[in-house]
């Protein structure tokens, strides 16, 4: 996918929120959803199982207008959680621009947030994508819940974030950090921009 | 180092009102007439009142009229920094000389001038200079140039005798004609009363308007329905409140910088609500935060072309496409163009290293520096191709130990001897003087040769062939490459000089080729038919200067000479010695030696055709029957000067017959010139 194409002016950036199973990625994009005027959201995609865990992925839309003379378009993504959706996952993260990784703050979810992150690395490894190369922010999620049950930013962060990217303390369900994060991711994937990505 | 005009400062885009009307019709006025109105000129205005503008306009116009104009846009401390520069690199004269050469100097804030006082002397100096010179010098400033501190009593008075004006803020008219002007200009369309809301709020600095009326623009474009003017208000800093408190003071221009305009900062603080009363302002701030980070990036660009354009500079190659792509707002494919204008460097560069060893003297060529004109860098080496092709050498066959001497011509080769062993130094020039067929050519290129073994390429050709060369360059208007390649020759020997007469370019080419090749002690050789005081139609010039070496002649080649040359033939194509067939050919009537030579092959041919070995009995045979001869003996021999050999007739020499006209079209063209 090409993020800048010069000749239709159009920047298109395809982000996916990544992360363990109930870590709160499909809350961000339903948070997102509802606070985008209508004209701007594409149809919300969401294939859910019955109890409302993502089955296949989500998918949002956003038009965000001209700017500087570029049609802007945000595509967000999420993928399955469970570690049995692998396949899946491997295909929304293809062409990927940008990558939100969703950590889960309760300590008891410590060590599926690490599985995730090493699966993410592998599946953009056999991607032939370095994870280096590739802006990728942090979300630490339900910082709302009792401080015993979680562990701080500033632990989360040391436990996942160690190439220091940006990251972001949220509560997607109530929306505290969910554009901050959005924002970071952003700013993130337009700055290669500049970096000369403009394949048209 | 000089900024180059912001093409949208111009006068057309200048909105012009009461407060401003007299600073932009002085303008104009200096624009249409430079150095001859008001000079210098000098504006002031406090900031964002359009000064800028206006200078830039007075050199946009100034050109428009006149393309011809140096106009110089610079602002103090370009000129502080560029002077600093000059001094430190020892420059200090070039400097002064270089603003001297400038029809309109525009030159911006010169309010920081204060406390410099070694600037002060040099833009007293500068003014004086330009005032004399009738050339145009326009200042701006903060303030009139009597409030800058500490500024020379002469500068001041320099400044008052031109025209010393202000440009005061705009008053509410101006304000709405200006933002109805550049919301025109953004496309972006507002109700009369949105516009005259931003005008009444008393933003009297034109920059901050314009900031104003592009929060509008950034929320209209967000919004789904039309901004109010309520809206617009609080958008561009006031409060809703105070609006009917506002209206009326705006329009007394105040002293101060106006009411603090704090733009907006944070619209999630006093939303717009432009859309529905839940407010989607998370959505807003993050949109207009993507939007400022896009609009950065995209502009990314502008800071890559920009740094090329230094980068290329100072490697002298010019850089105008990328300064056109600066002027455009928006490139398809900036890193595409950026790409192609590096690929265009390299092949000047690849065109540049080859012209480079051809001719050294390219290396600060011109030529090369302009990316946009590949044609003119591979014209410039196309050019120096030709240049360094090597000049006509002389013909390898003829070698000086392969000349039969005698007693007769013993001078002539001793002298020959002499200028091969020190050519330039000995006879320079060597003229040989002779009448047909005494071996003129012979020598001429055997000598060429016995020079060539020394280095360096040898120009060995025939006046005829010398004249052509020039036809032929000066038809493909290349004479300067031509006229190169003879001057690189470190000996220069010209057949049968006599030809030249009445030729009178040739004769030109050739006198200041003779000095050329003189000055720098390089052997010149030519041979005529006839003495040269007999020689008509030549410039007295240059038979003066033939004169001036050595004129020698060659002697009729006696029957001896004739004798053992075709013996040596019968010997080198026989492979055995005859003397009785040598005698017998030499001893028959032939004008030359190459008609005894054309005799003796004729005798060769019959033998082979026979079946039989030549002999004296043969060629008594064959060349005694006259009715057989005649065919054999039409062709002139294998290489002669295109000179044919006399029969015993006495009739008109053919020998003088030119058989092969270098191309009739083309003397013509030459008599015609």
């Amino acid at each position: 996918m090409s993020l800048v194409n010069f000749t239709a002016r159009e920047i298109t950036c395809k982000i996916v929120y990544y992360g363990p199973g109930r870590s709160g990625k499909t809350t961000n994009l339903q948070y997102v959803y509802g606070r985008v005027p209508e004209s701007r959201r594409g149809r919300m995609v969401s294939l859910a199982t019955q109890t409302d865990r993502t089955l296949f992925f989500d998918f949002l839309p956003l038009e965000l207008g001209t700017i500087s003379g570029f049609t802007t378009k945000f595509q967000l993504y999420t993928v399955p959680g469970q570690s049995y959706y692998n396949a899946t996952r491997k295909l929304v993260l293809q062409g990927a621009d940008g990558v939100v990784f969703v950590g889960d703050s309760q300590a008891r979810r410590f060590d599926d947030n690490l599985e995730s992150l090493q699966n993410l690395q592998d599946n953009l490894l056999a991607q032939g994508v370095d994870i280096r190369q590739l802006p990728v922010v942090f979300q630490y999620n339900k910082q709302d819940l009792p401080s015993d049950l979680i562990l701080s930013h500033e632990e989360m962060d040391d436990a996942l974030n160690f190439r220091a990217v940006p990251s972001f303390a949220a509560d997607a369900l109530h929306g505290s950090g969910v554009f901050e994060t959005l924002r970071g991711i952003s700013e993130a994937v337009l700055k290669r921009l500049a970096v000369g990505s403009t394949v048209a | 180092m000089t900024v180059t005009l912001n093409p949208l400062y111009r006068f057309d885009t200048f909105v012009v009102g009461a407060s401003n009307r007299l600073a932009v019709t002085a303008a104009k006025a200096v624009a249409e007439s430079p150095g001859t109105v008001y000079n210098p000129l000098f504006i002031y205005a406090r900031p964002g009142l359009g000064k800028t503008h206006l200078l830039m306009a007075i050199g946009h116009a100034a050109r428009a009229i006149n393309p011809r104009l140096v106009v110089e846009y610079l602002t103090l401390d370009e000129f502080v920094e560029a002077f600093h520069a000059a001094i430190a690199a020892g420059h200090g004269e070039a400097y002064r000389k270089r603003f001297l050469d400038v029809d309109v100097l525009l030159v911006d804030d010169v309010q920081f001038l204060t406390h410099r006082r070694e600037m002060q002397a040099e833009l007293l100096r500068l003014t004086d200079a330009l005032q004399v010179a009738n050339r145009q010098i326009v200042l701006t400033s903060d303030r009139p140039p009597a409030e800058i501190e500490a500024l020379d009593e002469r500068l001041i008075r320099r400044f008052t005798g031109g025209l010393i004006i202000d440009v005061a803020p705009p008053d509410y008219e101006t304000r709405v004609a200006i933002l109805r002007r550049k919301a025109e200009e953004r496309r972006a369309g507002f109700d009369q009363d949105v516009l005259e809301a931003v005008a009444a709020l008393g933003i009297d600095n034109v920059r901050e308007l314009l900031g104003a009326l592009n929060r509008l623009v950034a929320f209209q474009a967000v919004s789904q329905t039309p901004l109010t003017a309520e809206q617009a208000r609080m958008l561009a800093g006031g409060e809703s409140g105070e609006t009917a408190e506002r209206a009326e003071p705006a329009e007394q221009p105040s002293g101060q910088a106006g009411p603090a305009v704090g733009l907006v900062s944070n619209a999630s603080a006093s939303p717009p609500t432009p859309s529905s009363p839940s407010a989607p302002s998370e959505f807003d701030d993050f949109l207009s935060e993507i939007a400022a980070t896009v609009a950065q990036q995209v502009d990314a660009w502008r800071g890559r072309v920009k740094a090329a354009i230094l980068r290329w500079q100072g490697e002298g190659f010019r850089t105008a496409q990328l300064e056109a792509l600066l002027e455009q707002e928006m490139v398809a494919d900036p890193a595409r163009a950026l790409r192609e204008f590096e690929e265009d460097i390299e092949r000047l560069q690849s065109l540049r290293s080859e012209a480079v060893a051809l001719a050294p003297e390219l290396e600060g060529s011109t030529a090369f520096r302009d990316p946009a004109d590949l044609a003119a860098a591979e014209e410039a080496l196309r050019q120096a191709r030709e240049e360094g092709a090597p000049p006509p050498a002389p013909s390898p066959i003829w070698r000086l130990d392969g000349l039969v001497e005698t007693a007769a011509n013993r001078v002539v080769l001793e002298a020959v001897r002499a200028v091969a062993a020190e050519p330039g130094e000995r006879y320079n020039p060597l003229v040989l003087i002779g009448g047909p067929a005494v071996g003129k050519t012979h020598l001429l290129h055997a000598l060429g040769n016995a020079l060539g073994e020394r280095g360096g390429p040898i120009a060995c050709l025939s006046a005829p062939e010398f004249t052509g060369e020039l036809i032929e360059a000066i038809d493909r208007d290349a004479v300067a490459a031509w006229r190169a390649r003879y001057r690189r020759a470190s000996a220069f020997l010209l057949d049968d000089v006599h030809l030249i007469a009445d030729k009178d370019r040739t004769q030109e080419e050739l006198f200041v080729l003779f000095n050329v090749l003189i000055g720098s002690s390089r052997q010149l050789v030519f041979t005529s038919s006839g003495p040269l005081a007999e020689l008509t139609g030549v410039e007295a010039r240059l038979r003066s200067r033939l004169e001036g070496g050595l004129v020698i002649e060659l002697p009729q080649p006696g029957d001896a000479v004739r004798e053992r040359v075709i013996a040596r033939d019968i010997e080198a194509k026989l492979g055995a010695a005859d003397p009785e067939l040598a005698d017998y050919v030499a001893s028959r009537p032939a004008g030359s030696i190459r008609a005894a030579q054309a005799l003796l092959q004729r005798v060769l041919e019959a033998a082979t055709e026979r079946g039989v070995p030549p002999s004296a009995a043969l060629a008594r045979e064959v060349l005694e029957e006259p009715a057989a001869a005649a065919p054999a003996s039409r062709r002139p021999a294998a290489r002669s000067s295109g000179i044919v050999p006399a029969g015993a007739a006495a009739t008109r020499s053919r020998e003088k017959m030119v058989w092969e006209w270098p191309g009739l079209a083309d003397r013509v063209i030459e008599e015609w010139r």
